[in-house]
């Protein structure tokens, strides 16, 4: 259910009806941004931004940290297995 | 492509695999049954098979594929309201692509437009409104269904029609909520299931704070989980260990896109147009209390179960259908008794076989138990 | 054309297709001016070959007939004529043969602009000359506006089949290599975008083109190549799967290994669809013995209908009849045959 794919604003075409042109993967669509727009804010500013694209409507932008953050616990995650096994393998030849 | 190619990390996957197996050595001794968790969302069913998880998981966690396939729920008289809707001369209908499949009693919508209903497919409701635009001498009508991820586009799309004074656009609302539909799942009184992976999309518009019931209440771990690979291996990861540290609670792997308030913007249209409806019929659960929303009074205009005064037929299932008892985890698809001999994906009898993301079609589809059905 | 056409301007009405002198003249005009060559010019019902030079060229006759109705008719990459030219041309060249002959049978709609039509027989003409077969015979129907969309062609063709080569569905064998000859899914992908139904926009070039003559570079290299099929309808997914059933053989493919353009992948992540699945119009499978199999793909790489060829997976004894994806995440999946048509997936 409820497909959504990343894609980064690369132009805002309507500000009144708040309507963006979206890339994802060099594919462009033309979407809805009334769930992400921040009243009074300047609509230009969310150009670069990344968003999730569901049926032409961008229902949130992407925190780039955050995805960051997830990738990095595995990273870390990773490491700890690594060292654990070192740790085993040394041991077993001690 | 960005933030989806790392989430498809083969290496990052195998330490996660190695992390996962190492939780369900804990865990196993403590149940003479496998552990259950279920994957609530047809979306994580489709990556589950995609990628080959089930292959990659210990032989002491099972997989349950719930009912969240909007399409796969949808009740066959409901499919025939669209085919009637649909065959008005009047009316351009216009529907998401995976809809036009679905069976109704008679037919379903891709049969409906072979004997000549203009039914066209759209990827947004926008377009549906595009083409009211473009016809003012038909009326268009967008099949709505989803849950609360699809909700706000639609209910968007109404209030555009309202500001620019478009009246040949109509909603046929057919959406339902997530908390009643695993709710009507945790009420079974077989249940075995252990802990859920939810909806990441729904939990984007929602909030977390709809989910908390499941850990308060049924006492059921969940993690709200993502839809990349690794994504719902980190979820399961997550799951298990709150399972193995006997912890139960709401917990959100999905950071980069939920945040814990949902979406205010998309809530705020979601409340604006529709209202929760007493009961809705998911088809493979039957009838379930304020699982369904429909369109306010205020919005009659836009509704067009109103404007065309759809007759709302209760049809229900074929008896030998078991596609309940799949959805709540009593029984694996190949189980049931039509699995793959009457109830194929070319001839889906039951709601699992009728989208590539119901349950029974993504066995069938993957090879699952077709050699002994 | 060179010359201004008389009837430049002008829409198909019935009497195109009713044998007097309007048909006439839309034959001289359109099709024996466009197609440019003498076994047509002279008008028989039927075309006329000397069978001795066909016999010196090989021993067995390849036929082949196949309609185009893609809508729209001018697309990104092509267009309907290059389409209706290069699709039997491959479907003979699978078989191995030197591709000769064709026919061209046209169903136009009542009200269709003959300069269109003019642009569709200027293009079959220049994909014909360019893989070297003739447009022989033809034939000119008009049906009545909303009988037909616009222009539908069929075209037929022979060729000839040397000897020594025996290329089957059937005769795939453990061990073998299987070898695409570049990205997958471009034809669908750049349809999908030029209906402008979805409302998508993209650089997406369908990959229309003959590759008769890749064929013979292959089977230069190895005349023993065991099955070889255009992946047209379907995509890649379904050839794969009709060579394990009708070869009774597993087939196992790598996903990291198979080129697919970035565009294609996006408009696929955007509408729930797999390229596997797209359609293609200018990419071939070829099964190939596993010590010809380096030979074979260097050769390909240096033809320009070959250039991003790769090998994509093998054929093993089991799953009899099934073909197997390593996911590259750590686990497989069975690619299944498409079941319908292929919908977007939103919700």
């Amino acid at each position: 259910m409820c497909l959504g794919i990343p894609g980064q604003i690369s132009a805002i075409t309507d500000t009144t009806r708040h309507l963006a042109k979206v890339n994802v993967g060099g594919v462009l669509r033309e979407v809805n941004i009334a769930c992400i727009a921040e009243d009074g804010a300047d609509p230009q500013a969310l150009i670069g931004a990344w968003v999730l694209v569901h049926v032409g409507f961008a229902m949130s932008r992407i925190d780039e940290d955050e995805a960051k953050r997830t990738l990095q616990i595995l990273d870390e995650l990773g490491e700890l297995q690594a060292e654990h096994q070192a740790m085993q393998t040394s041991g077993a030849r001690a | 492509m960005k933030f989806v190619d790392e989430f498809r990390d083969s290496e990052k996957a195998q330490v996660l695999r190695q992390a996962i197996h190492q939780v369900a050595r804990e865990l196993e001794p403590r149940l003479a049954r496998p552990w259950q968790i279920m994957e609530f969302c047809g979306g994580h069913t489709h990556t589950i098979f995609r990628y080959g998880i089930e292959q990659m998981l210990p032989d002491c966690i099972e997989m349950v594929h719930g009912p969240g396939c909007p399409v796969c729920v949808l009740p066959m008289g409901r499919v025939d309201d669209c085919v009637t809707i649909a065959e008005n001369p009047a009316v351009i209908f216009t529907t998401f692509g995976d809809a036009m499949r679905v069976p109704g009693s008679q037919k379903s919508l891709l049969q409906a437009r072979a004997e000549g209903a203009d039914i066209r497919m759209v990827y947004s409701p926008m377009d549906a409104l595009s083409l009211a635009k473009k016809h003012p001498e038909r009326e268009v009508v967008f099949f709505a269904l989803g849950f609360e991820t699809t909700m706000p586009s639609t209910a968007l799309t109404v209030l555009q029609a309202e500001r620019e004074g478009i009246k040949n656009f109509s909603l046929f609302c057919n959406h339902i909520s997530t908390a009643p539909t695993i709710q009507a799942v945790l009420d079974e009184p077989d249940l075995m299931l252990d802990g859920f992976l939810a909806p990441g999309h729904v939990a984007m518009v929602i909030g977390l704070e709809p989910f908390q019931f499941i850990a308060r209440d049924y006492r059921k771990p969940l993690t709200i989980t993502g839809f990349e690979p690794l994504d719902i291996l980190q979820a399961l990861w997550m799951l298990l260990q709150q399972l193995a540290e006997n912890r139960c609670s709401v917990e959100n792997q999905y950071t980069r896109v939920v945040q814990a308030q949902g979406n205010a913007a998309a809530l705020k249209a979601i409340h604006q147009v529709f209202e929760t409806r007493d009961f809705f019929e998911l088809r493979g659960l039957g009838s379930i209390d304020h699982s369904g929303v429909g369109m306010r009074p205020e919005y009659a205009a836009f509704d067009a179960e109103q404007k065309f005064k759809v007759k709302n037929l209760t049809i229900t299932d074929p008896q030998d259908c078991q596609c309940g008892a799949v959805i709540k985890g009593l029984i694996k698809p190949w189980e049931c008794q039509i699995f793959g001999k009457r109830c194929t994906p070319e001839n889906p009898m039951g709601a699992l076989m009728v989208s590539s993301e119901g349950a029974c079609a993504a066995y069938y589809n993957h090879g699952y138990g077709r050699d002994a059905a | 054309m060179s010359n201004v056409n008389k009837l430049a301007g002008k829409t198909i009405t019935l009497a195109h297709g009713a044998g007097g002198k309007a048909m006439r003249e839309l034959i001289d005009e359109v099709f024996v001016k466009g197609f440019a060559n003498p076994e047509l010019a002279s008008l028989e019902d039927q075309a006329r070959f000397d069978l001795t030079e066909l016999v010196a060229q090989g021993n067995r006759l390849a036929l082949t007939t196949d309609s185009y109705v893609v809508d729209p008719l001018f697309f990104p990459g092509g267009d309907i004529g290059k389409l209706a030219v290069t699709g039997t041309v491959n479907d003979l060249a699978m078989s191995g043969a030197v591709p000769l002959y064709l026919t061209c049978g046209m169903i136009l709609e009542e009200g269709f602009a003959i300069d269109e039509l003019i642009k569709i027989v200027t293009s079959m003409k220049v994909t014909a000359d360019e893989a070297g077969v003739k447009i022989v015979t033809g034939d000119t129907k008009v049906v009545h506006k909303g009988a037909a969309d616009k222009c539908f062609i069929n075209t037929a063709g022979v060729g000839v089949i040397p000897a020594h080569i025996q290329m089957a569905a059937t005769q795939a064998q453990v061990g073998d290599k299987i070898i695409v000859n570049g990205f997958i899914g471009d034809h669908g992908a750049a349809i999908v975008d030029a209906r402008g139904e979805l409302a998508l926009e993209s650089s997406i070039l369908s990959d229309c083109q003959p590759l008769h003559d890749l064929v013979q570079t292959m089977l230069k290299v190895c005349p023993t190549i065991h099955c070889l099929r255009d992946a047209t309808r379907g995509g890649v997914a379904t050839v794969l799967n009709e060579f394990a059933q009708s070869s009774q053989v597993g087939i196992k493919l790598q996903q990291s290994v198979i080129p697919i353009r970035d565009e294609v992948r996006g408009m696929c992540e955007i509408l729930g669809l797999d390229p596997l699945y797209l359609a293609n119009e200018g990419k071939l499978v070829a099964v190939v013995p596993p010590e010809a199999a380096e030979a074979v793909l260097a050769a390909m790489r240096l033809h320009p209908a070959g250039v991003n060829s790769v090998m994509i997976g093998e054929v093993q004894a089991i799953p009899k009849g099934r073909v197997l994806l390593n996911t590259g995440f750590g686990g497989e999946r069975l690619l299944d045959k498409l079941v319908g048509e292929q919908l977007p997936r939103i919700c």
